[in-house]
């Protein structure tokens, strides 16, 4: 049987690949699957700590599921509306908000 | 109380007031309707005075030692304070009630033939009622607020009728300076009324003056304060030293305004208020000898300076600020009935006098006007020989001009006698009240030899208005000369008012006003002169009349006068005399000028310039626009900064919590 702790590490560590390369990566792509990793991650602990503490955990994975379907899909909507009205979607270059 | 006539006392200053809607209403929408606005404007007058009469009537028929008091509304509750809007009618209220609805007619009959062709004259005539509405007001209210707003009122209307020509900047100037000075004293009269109020706590005139011996220590600081902040305020209004300077401006105004409102009524409200407040002065040794020597000092310096002026009403105003310091001089003596006798009798030669001169301006500004001359109409070397035009004007001119230099037995002399006999007799007992005296001797002769001055130089000796003009140099309308007969008469008369008993008769007037002032009477040292001495005194006083009008025909040459035009300017001491000892010039350089300076260059270029506009206002706008670029920093357009702050803000967060 794998320990408890090893779910938590192996979370923490796909939160930590989430959250840096959400910092470093340009593409908006890439950094929605950073999203994804961090919400996963999230999930797994959930689950993991559902075994200990209760049904809940395992029923809020089903809530986080259902909205990162919806966030992704309008996430990606947004990112092709960019697209197609600038020819690109390097976040550099996409600064119209800029005090 | 049982239903008598002084009942309906609202009704006095609501004639006036009346009038003045009226004949406000007619300037606005038609001011044409000269008939109209004559009829109203001298018709509330007379019915005022017939009121009052009937007043005065009525409240003597009940023989009352305490003032009768009539509360109207309440008008300003606040706290402990509750100011009714009452009026009152005493003894003292009725000479005054009298004066001013009975000269105050007489001189609205004037201007209807003086302001005929005048194309304000429905403005003029609402202006004037409303002054009477003000003055009554001011003389007939219960306590210290009503007659404030009385106060403040006739200032107004001061102000308003001295710049009545107000098209020319001279006129408007004028209207300012009176205002602006009579501001001045107001404030010392707001201060005496807090003052008062802290004492007393109350600023009814019944209660604070049968309080005032209780509450004032005598001779304490307290009401020495109050006094003298009250006689700053009656200095402003009544033109006394430092503040007279704005009285001989005030004959821009027209010369029945000046009459009504610059010699007989307005002028002696702050010799009103004194003897109003006589308990109060009387506690104050110190208080009553500033009132009696600032007066004293008044009328000799305002006398030496009508010597040398040359405009026929600045003589008057002038001689009209001389007067009334004989007043203040009577008041701060404790002689009040003396004082009042003399303000009831100057009120008749005085506002006879403008008036002449009024007739005489009539006439020479007509003769100037129809033949197109630019030359002074109120200067006396255009003046001359006009006896012969104004043969009406003339005589009365000259009774009033007795009157006022103190020739027995018109009224002027035995006013200013008793004054001065009050004076003499305080100063046995206290020596510095000689020194007034001798100087209310001093200007005596001068007012002798001014007044005859200005009656040789008017009337006698040859003709210099010009040869074209001197056809058209006429006697005025009977409008004009019928109040000027009448004021005649009292000139003539007035004295029996209160002859002393030294000649026989019956000071009817000090024992009319006995009841006001005799709580005052029993604070003050008597003193009986003999016989003798008086005698003596009415002999000198008589001497220095006839001495000054005899010494101005002896020295002055009529005929050596020269037109004003070709006058050569004055020198030396009579320079410094028709230059009015330069008072107007060391204000000017001591008070005006570092007023404006302040102004300009502090208030106005320092503080709202730099401080106000440029850091308060401009200064916010500045700073929030620079906290504005520093928050704008923050949006890079960068998502991945937005995201690397939200990291950090999680973590602090989380951290935050965990701790």
């Amino acid at each position: 049987m794998i320990s408890h702790n090893a779910y938590l590490g192996l979370a923490a560590v796909m939160f930590g690949i989430g959250a840096a390369g959400l910092l470093v990566r340009r593409n908006p792509l890439v950094m929605f699957m950073c999203v994804e990793l961090m919400l996963n991650a999230v999930n797994l602990t959930f689950v993991a700590l559902a075994q200990q503490l209760g049904v809940a955990g395992q029923l809020f994975v089903l809530f986080v599921m259902a909205v990162a379907a919806a966030e992704a899909a309008v996430g990606l909507a947004i990112i092709l509306a960019i697209f197609r009205h600038r020819g690109t979607v390097d976040l550099q270059n996409i600064n119209l908000l800029k005090g | 109380m049982p239903i008598s006539a002084p009942g309906a006392l609202w009704v006095l200053p609501a004639l006036p007031l009346l009038g003045f809607v009226v004949n406000g209403a007619l300037a606005l929408w038609r001011p044409t309707a000269k008939t109209a606005v004559s009829l109203v404007g001298v018709g509330v007058l007379v019915l005022a005075g017939a009121a009052a009469v009937v007043a005065v009537a009525g409240f003597a028929g009940l023989h009352p030692a305490a003032p009768l008091v009539f509360r109207y509304w309440e008008w300003m509750p606040v706290g402990d304070l509750r100011i009714d809007f009452a009026l009152q009618l005493d003894q003292l209220s009725a000479v005054m009630v009298l004066v001013v609805t009975g000269v105050g007619a007489l001189i609205h009959v004037f201007s209807v033939g003086y302001m005929h062709e005048d194309a304000g004259y429905a403005r003029y005539f609402a202006y004037l009622n409303l002054f009477v509405f003000f003055m009554l007001v001011l003389v007939l209210g219960a306590s210290f607020p009503v007659m404030f707003v009385g106060w403040e009122g006739v200032g107004l209307c001061s102000y308003l009728l001295i710049g009545y020509w107000f098209n020319e900047q001279i006129n408007a100037d004028a209207g300012k300076k009176a205002f602006i000075v009579n501001r001045i004293g107001d404030v010392g009269f707001l201060i005496a009324m807090l003052l008062i109020f802290r004492a007393t706590g109350s600023l009814d005139f019944g209660p604070v003056f049968a309080r005032a011996g209780a509450v004032f220590t005598p001779a304490g600081a307290t009401v020495t304060a109050v006094t003298l902040f009250l006689f700053l305020g009656c200095t402003g209004k009544s033109a006394q030293i430092p503040l007279f300077t704005w009285l001989p401006d005030a004959m821009q105004g027209p010369t029945p305004v000046s009459a009504l409102i610059h010699a007989a009524t307005m002028v002696t409200a702050g010799v009103y208020l004194v003897a109003r407040c006589n308990v109060l002065f009387a506690l104050s040794p110190l208080g009553s000898a500033t009132v009696a020597g600032v007066g004293a000092l008044t009328a000799l310096f305002a006398a030496t300076i009508a010597l040398k002026q040359w405009d026929i009403k600045r003589v008057l105003a002038y001689s009209t600020i001389s007067q009334l310091g004989y007043m203040f001089l009577g008041v701060g003596t404790g002689a009040y009935a003396a004082a009042i006798f003399h303000l009831v009798t100057h009120a008749f030669f005085k506002a006879l006098l403008f008036l002449g001169s009024g007739s005489v301006i009539h006439a020479m500004h007509d003769a100037y006007h129809l033949t197109h001359a630019h030359d002074d109409a109120q200067d006396m070397r255009n003046m001359g020989g006009l006896r012969r035009h104004l043969p009406w004007t003339a005589t009365l001119m000259w009774i009033a001009t007795l009157a006022i230099a103190g020739i027995p037995p018109l009224s002027g002399f035995f006013s200013k006698d008793e004054i001065l006999g009050a004076a003499f007799a305080l100063g046995t007992a206290e020596p510095v009240w000689l020194v007034y005296w001798a100087m209310g001797v001093a200007a005596a002769l001068l007012t002798a030899f001014y007044m005859t001055r200005l009656m040789l130089y008017t009337f006698h000796g040859p003709n210099r208005t010009g040869e074209r003009e001197r056809a058209h140099l006429h006697e005025a309308p009977w409008v004009m000369t019928g109040p000027l007969v009448v004021l005649g008469a009292l000139s003539l008369a007035g004295g029996a008012l209160n002859l002393p008993e030294l000649v026989g008769g019956k000071p009817w007037l000090e024992h009319w006003l006995q009841p006001v002032t005799a709580l005052a009477d029993r604070m003050r040292p008597v003193v009986e002169l003999s016989p003798v001495v008086e005698w003596t005194l009415v002999g000198g006083a008589v001497l220095v009349a006839a001495l000054g009008m005899l010494g101005a025909v002896r020295l002055l040459r009529p005929e050596a006068l020269v037109a004003a035009r070709l006058a050569p300017p004055e020198t030396g001491l009579g320079r410094l005399l028709w230059k009015k000892w330069y008072v107007d010039e060391i204000y000017d350089a001591v008070i005006v000028r570092p007023v404006q300076w302040l102004a300009r260059e502090v208030l106005w270029k320092t503080i709202d310039v730099r401080l106000v506009d440029g850091l308060l206002v401009n200064g916010s706008a500045t700073t929030s626009r620079a906290l504005g670029w520093l928050g704008s920093r923050l949006q890079t357009g960068e998502v991945g900064f937005y995201v690397a702050l939200f990291v950090v803000g999680v973590l602090v967060v989380v951290g935050a919590a965990l701790h």
